[in-house]
């Protein structure tokens, strides 16, 4: 077991709250640097929430987020962005009345990132071609594979050491839904650390590095990608 | 006839244009803060009494305190924002309409009795060296005073426009506008952008107050009158399109004076056809008419 040196992102015991509604309990998590780590579960199960939380979007109530060291609690979003994590947010959202360029300008809005804009968006078209033909389009014509890529470049923009994906495969053609694993693989190839949250449970387990199984707002499980998917509760679960 | 017809369509449009420019300023603050600064007017007959103030004190030409009457709109601006608006930020966006409607009234009242304890309730205006004067084509008058209103609110407008288009801060606007937490995960501010849209509001309010001033007249009741111009505009144009705003605010002119041209004695109902409008349009077309459709 290595030692905290590159431990990235950690997340521990974490409560959160919608209102009075407990959304998380507990939760605990860590990413180290360079890992494919995987968050399942069911609909309703906290994944979102957990995302939400490690990008500022939901303020929690006790327990602690930290990234490379840096405690992140009450930290505004953009804070956040500025430190290196990113979040591709379900269904993309993709700036819908913008050019698929501006949309990619505006990835590198964090001025680190609007340095090195021209050489990070040559980048970004080398993983998603279809981008670079696409470029004066606007978003809101693309088709939804289009469009989620248009999402995972634009936050590739802001030269993420830590991205993290809600439900990239959500609403994809099942030819798409592999296109796209393939690509978050490349990303993570080339040296971003990811954290995918997913329902599509064998693709993600079989990508992932390590994984984590969350229910009703706790972590109930974790894992290497391979070992979960033989966990006789996860196959009940999840693989039928 | 004709003559006259095509006077009063040259009249609505440049009136129409002032109506264009107070309702860009709210409806740029609506679109990106979702608040409802129904005291947009009062800010309006502000920047009005700035430059009369300018002109009758230090006999300033209104037209060359603009910058001055910006500097002190947006003074007025970081103030309110501050001290009241800023606490509506975290709200739910039903919220922030219902509350900054409140502070709106609030701030209506009390902008209404400064002005009245400051100028008291006289109709002021300026006379310049030019007012008056007019230039005519074909027998169709073009007062100075007017076209130079209708020129600096397109001169507004496009800027804005530049500004929204081609720099990063407006992509960032713009950006606010669509998703604003989607623009938060970009990275960007979404409290710097909310503090900048109200600002360039209250400063477009200014301009547009001026411009009132030197056209006909300011007085502390007028507020309310602009703001229901500009909302009507706004829900005419569809909101998150300010050329579109623009060119619903001169609709809205034009419809005014030709109701005062074709409907005998119509003049009294010019007022009326407006509010007709804009139930017409939130029946028919509540997205407005340059407005898109909501996904």
């Amino acid at each position: 077991m290595y030692i905290w040196e590159n431990r990235m992102l950690k997340v521990e015991n974490v409560n959160a709250y919608y209102g009075d509604l407990q959304a998380l309990w507990g939760v605990s998590l860590h990413v180290d640097e360079g890992e494919l780590v995987v968050l399942v579960g069911p609909n309703g199960a906290g994944k979102t929430t957990t995302l939400k939380v490690i990008t500022g979007l939901l303020n929690f109530a006790s327990g602690g987020v930290s990234f490379n060291g840096r405690d992140l609690d009450r930290m505004p979003a953009h804070k956040i962005v500025e430190l290196g994590i990113c979040l591709v947010p379900e269904g993309g959202r993709a700036f819908s009345g913008m050019s698929v360029l501006e949309n990619l300008e505006l990835g590198a809005f964090v001025s680190d990132a609007r340095k090195v804009k021209d050489q990070t968006i040559q980048w970004v078209y080398e993983i998603f071609p279809r981008l670079a033909e696409r470029k004066d389009q606007l978003a809101g014509t693309l088709s939804g594979g289009e469009r989620q890529m248009l999402a995972i470049g634009r936050a590739l923009m802001s030269k993420p050491k830590l991205l993290l994906l809600d439900e990239p495969s959500f609403g994809l053609a099942p030819i798409l839904v592999q296109q796209m694993f393939n690509m978050i693989e490349t990303i993570n190839r080339q040296g971003v650390t990811v954290l995918l949250v997913e329902q599509n449970v064998r693709a993600a387990l079989e990508l992932a590095q390590r994984a984590y199984v969350i229910e009703n707002g706790r972590m109930v499980g974790e894992g290497k990608g391979d070992d979960l998917l033989s966990f006789e509760s996860i196959r009940s679960a999840y693989l039928g | 006839m004709i003559e006259v017809a095509v006077q009063n369509l040259v009249f609505g449009i440049l009136l129409g244009a002032l109506y264009g420019l107070a309702a860009v300023g709210i409806a740029l603050v609506f679109g990106v803060t979702k608040f409802l600064n129904v005291a947009h007017g009062e800010l309006l007959m502000f920047g009005g009494y700035a430059s009369f103030w300018l002109f009758s004190l230090f006999d300033l030409d209104p037209f060359l305190s603009l910058p001055l009457v910006i500097g002190f709109l947006l003074l007025i601006g970081v103030v309110l924002y501050q001290l009241l608006f800023v606490r509506m930020v975290k709200l739910s966006e039903e919220d922030k309409i219902k509350n900054t409607m409140l502070i709106g009234f609030g701030l209506t009242l009390v902008l209404q009795n400064i002005a009245l304890l400051l100028w008291t309730a006289d109709d002021r205006g300026v006379t310049t060296s030019y007012s008056g004067q007019a230039f005519t084509i074909l027998g169709v008058r073009f007062p100075y005073v007017r076209v130079a209103g209708l020129v600096i609110s397109l001169i507004c407008l496009i800027s804005l426009q530049f500004f929204l288009r081609r720099t990063y801060t407006g992509k960032a606007i713009r950006a606010t506008v669509e998703d604003w937490e989607a623009a938060s995960l970009v990275g960007i501010d979404v409290k710097k952008v909310y503090l900048l849209s109200f600002l360039l509001g209250t400063a477009l309010a200014g301009v547009a107050g001026t411009l009132v001033m030197v056209s006909f007249s300011v007085e502390p009741a007028m507020g309310m009158h602009w703001t229901l111009k500009s909302l009507i505009v706004m829900v005419l144009g569809g909101v998150g399109n300010f050329v579109g705003t623009f060119v619903g605010g001169i609709l809205l002119g034009v419809t005014e004076s030709a109701t005062a041209f074709f409907i005998p004695g119509g003049g009294n109902y010019r007022q009326v056809v407006g509010l007709v409008l804009f139930l017409l349009i939130l029946i028919f077309k509540p997205q407005g008419l340059f407005g898109k459709k909501e996904r």
